[in-house]
């Protein structure tokens, strides 16, 4: 163990952490644009940058380890000066469309910018001029938004390891890109949106179908609907309609998603869903009441089990529905009905 | 899995065969890749050179139905070595002699031959796999979709007993379960054989514990499984069907067998969330909601039981499926309410010993993996951990046999199928989310180029694929992802369906079909003489 102190407080802490997770363990927030626990420390954005006694600059604390006896300031006046210039340079660089961006209310700049209190751009430089892309079908990349922390290109190459998208020229106009600008849609990009997910800013975004404010979304825990690997999901939810879903962390998918848990959710509102019972009558499928559906279905479950016996009647339970139908399934075909024909599709 | 998806990252080997995991469980396959950053040594089998075969160390592109002559020969190699685990064999399998003998004529060669790959490749990937610390071998319906299905998973638990990695951690045996919940749905009893917990229906002591606890009498008569059913119901002796959540008409091998026989039942309920092909024939469908209108649990691959949670209101007049059911239950006479899925999962705990502790209050902070028998119970990561469950690991040995429908003169190509990225089961989610549509939303046929050419086809050609069960029209794709003479099929697809074309044959253990393997040919759609040939599909 080491100990150290941060903004005046003694802290105990593993030799092997770095001074941010120091922090934080301590419950100290500090600034971050690039780090994520799950990624190799990069100290590309430097926003996180400290005070440390005795050492003459300002290092990232995502980047420096903890040593015995350091004194740390997270928020000392020059830290915070330090902070309020990165953000001003970035800030000169940035369409300033909070207004309409969708980013809005979970946007790091924005936040930051808030905290410290940078208000506009103060240099009046020369700004990006990137064309946006939309080639892909579910999220669109605004290059001019792009702060260059490079999250997206390393969740692509770390974490879903497909290496999709890299960093494009140099100095000023550096920027997220696909190989040779070719766009989204012809790289070898599976569409996961682990990058989308990860953005820190509003340059990586889903093409969303419902305008909504991140503050108007209540957040519901759940897990995805699809494969077996049962990735957990955060649904947002407005007005009883599901806009969006984030991938959840931990255990079993640490934020990582697929295609289908992350963008294929359009389904669940989609008009073909059935709405109400369907009962065949003169041949068609015609719209029914419940009443009518459950009558029409016990006369005949009773008819066929007292002229044929209980083994004339099967059951396909479902590897779609929940564990608790599937349990009832096969008690209404055990206990009610008398059956053990009872199967689903797990050989499919 | 025996193991669990976090424990990937730490294996130093890892085997996956007859599973495209980047595909089909993309997160799972991400954390294979990740392992691999991390230094892992990857080996991949498989008739198609899927996206992780770029991966490997070593890729081994077998003939399809050939996973046992493999697997076999692996071991072959490894014990012709003495790689094997001899402390680990000695004190935690029995058998081994017989496994030793039988593997006997398995020779590299000889394997090579039948799988159509090179001896070295596999003395070289067994060297690899035998001497991992801690190997994870991951498959999944490219091993058990065969009529040898159950020996395939035989084989592949005799080569993880073979090297120790039965018990640790980052090692195992690891079936990739398809779809959300298809281990909850065979850990509830969704099975003829079996009640919730695979507690067998021939014990008499299960039966009365179930009989007591659900207050009726049970009948201990083994019950049918999907092909059983469908071949009574053709026959006449299966009268009702009760279908929830399933599209056979898309999904199942032979689709008109399946029509066939559903449209001879007397009664057929269809419980969906849009009116599948299934659906379209049933005397009633009932609206069931989806996974965001209602609250529950699925338990993944991992056998982690993970709350799902209703985010809003059913749409229409649509019900739970659990409320369905409870309301059907009451209104046959069997007095059975529940105010809240909490109150089913109590039910399953107090039946079910892997689920003994678990409850929805518990899952609320974290998903437990099974089994998880007390209260206090923190759930197990991985399997076997103090032993194998029966005792000592049992080596059975398996002979490889040729798939039930190989290529001949009439019907030269074997087709494979599976799934893709971009679509899950039979679409009847994803065919209706418009970006996945956008990429990918009609039927084809990948076809190897030198194939394509040889019978005069063009890339996006639309063409014939004929089986002797059915024709279907699809459009070509010439990819070096197969071989020569090997054809692979999306079956997402209902028009252009790929299961026209599939076999039914069986595993005769695990009753699973045949999907992987049959034989078909190819004909051009302007063939002249194309009237003369079989074409029920255009009837
Ligand atoms: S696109 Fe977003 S995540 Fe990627 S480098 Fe730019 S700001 Fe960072
Ligand atoms: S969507 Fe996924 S594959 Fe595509 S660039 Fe982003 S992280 Fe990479
Ligand atoms: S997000 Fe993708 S990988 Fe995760 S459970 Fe859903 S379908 Fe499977
Ligand atoms: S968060 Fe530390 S440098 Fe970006």
């Amino acid at each position: 163990m080491i100990s150290l102190t941060i903004n005046g407080q003694k802290i105990l802490t593993e030799h092997n952490k770095t001074i941010l997770e120091a922090a934080e363990a301590a419950g100290i927030s500090v600034p971050t644009f690039c780090n994520d626990k799950r990624l190799i420390p990069h100290g590309a954005c430097r926003i996180c940058l400290v005070e440390v006694e005795g050492v003459k600059n300002l290092p990232a604390s995502c980047t420096t380890p903890v040593a015995e006896g350091m004194v740390i300031r997270t928020h000392s006046e020059r830290v915070v000066q330090a902070r309020r210039e990165i953000l001003s340079l970035l800030l000169s660089n940035h369409p300033l469309d909070c207004l309409t961006c969708e980013k809005s209310g979970k946007c790091k700049l924005q936040d930051y910018c808030y905290e410290y209190d940078v208000k506009e751009d103060i240099y009046g430089g020369e700004k990006y001029n990137f064309p946006i892309d939309a080639s892909n079908p579910f999220y669109q990349y605004d290059p001019n938004k792009c702060i260059v922390c490079e999250k997206c290109v390393r969740v692509c190459n770390e974490l879903q390891c497909t290496g999709a998208i890299g960093l494009n020229e140099r100095g000023f106009l550096t920027h997220m890109g696909t190989p040779f600008e070719m766009g989204m849609k012809h790289t070898n990009c599976v569409s996961c949106g682990n990058c989308v997910s990860a953005c820190p800013v509003g340059a990586l975004l889903p093409k969303n179908k419902e305008k909504y404010r991140l503050w108007q979304v209540a957040t519901v825990k759940t897990t995805c609907a699809y494969c077996g690997v049962g990735c957990q999901l955060e649904l947002h939810v407005k007005e009883d309609r599901v806009v969006a879903i984030q991938p959840g962390e931990g255990s079993p998918n640490d934020g990582l998603l697929c295609v289908k848990g992350k963008f294929g959710y359009s389904f669940i509102h989609h008009n073909d869903r059935l709405k109400t019972p369907l009962v065949r009558k003169n041949g068609e499928l015609r719209e029914a009441s419940w009443k009518e559906a459950y009558e029409l279905i016990v006369e005949k479950m009773q008819q066929t089990k007292a002229t044929y016996g209980a083994d004339a009647f099967a059951g396909l339970t479902s590897a779609r529905c929940t564990n608790e139908e599937n349990y009832l399934f096969q008690k209404l075909f055990r206990a009610v009905i008398g059956t053990n024909n009872v199967d689903h599709c797990a050989r499919l | 899995m025996t193991n669990s998806i976090r424990e990937i990252e730490a294996a130093d080997v890892i085997f996956v065969i007859g599973s495209n995991t980047t595909e089909n469980h993309p997160v799972i396959g991400a954390k294979i890749r990740q392992a691999k950053l991390k230094g892992a040594k990857l080996i991949v089998a498989d008739p198609r050179r899927i996206d992780l075969a770029k991966d490997a160390d070593y890729f081994l592109q077998i003939k399809p139905g050939t996973n046992i002559a493999l697997l076999n020969g692996l071991m072959h190699c490894i014990i012709d070595e003495g790689l094997q685990d001899h402390e680990y064999i000695r004190t935690k399998t029995e058998n081994f002699k017989a496994l030793r003998e039988q593997l006997k004529e398995y020779t590299p060669e000889k394997v090579a031959e039948i799988c159509g790959v090179e001896p070295e490749d596999i003395r070289q990937a067994a060297r690899i796999y035998a001497k991992g610390e801690r190997a994870g071998i991951f498959y999944a319906m490219g091993i058990t979709q065969h009529t040898t299905g159950t020996k395939g998973v035989m084989a592949i638990s005799n080569l993880a007993l073979l090297c120790g990695n039965v018990g640790k951690t980052s090692a195992g045996v690891n079936p990739l379960r398809g779809q959300n919940n298809v281990q909850g749905a065979c850990d509830m009893g969704g099975l003829p054989g079996d009640l919730p917990g695979y507690q067998k229906l021939h014990s008499a002591e299960v039966i009365e514990k179930f009989e007591r606890a659900w207050n009726v009498r049970l009948s201990a008569k083994p019950g049918l499984t999907i092909p059983e059913m469908l071949d009574k119901a053709e026959a006449g002796l299966i009268k009702f069907m009760y279908i929830m959540g399933e599209n056979p008409m898309v999904s199942d091998p032979d689709i008109q067998h399946v029509q066939k026989a559903l449209e001879k039942l007397d009664f057929l309920i269809v419980q969906d969330i849009f009116l599948s092909e299934t659906a379209a024939l049933a005397d009633v469908v009932l609206p069931a909601v989806s996974f965001a209108e209602k609250d529950g649990t699925f338990t993944n691959t991992e056998r982690r039981v993970q709350l799902v949670r209703r985010a809003i209101q059913p749409i229409g007049q649509a019900k739970a499926d659990w409320k369905i059911l409870m309301e059907l239950m009451n209104l046959m006479g069997y007095p059975n309410t529940y105010h809240h899925p909490e109150e089913i999962m109590n039910e399953i705990s107090s039946l079910t010993p892997q689920y003994g502790g678990i409850s929805h209050d518990r899952l609320s902070l974290e998903g437990i993996q099974w089994p998880c028998p007390t209260k206090e119970h923190p759930g197990t990561p991985y399997l076997h951990k103090d032993g194998i469950a029966r005792g000592l690991g049992l080596f059975v040995p398996v002979e490889y046999e040729a798939s039930a429908e190989l290529p001949d003169g009439d019907y030269p190509l074997v087709l494979t199928t599976g799934r893709i990225l971009y679509h899950y089961h039979t679409r009847t989610m994803t065919g209706r989310v418009e970006g996945l549509n956008q990429i990918s939303n009609e039927a084809y046929v990948e076809i190897n180029p030198i194939t394509a050419e040889k019978f005069g086809m063009r890339n996006q050609e639309s063409i014939y694929v004929i089986s002797r069960r059915g024709k279907v029209t699809v459009k070509v794709y010439t990819t070096k992802t197969v071989e020569e003479n090997v054809l692979f099929m999306p079956f997402h697809f209902a028009e252009g369906a790929a299961n026209h074309l599939t076999n039914r044959a069986i595993d005769n253990i695990a009753k699973i079909p045949e999907l992987k393997v049959c034989a078909v040919r190819i004909e051009k759609i302007d063939d002249p003489f194309k009237d003369e040939k079989l074409s029920f599909g255009d009837l």
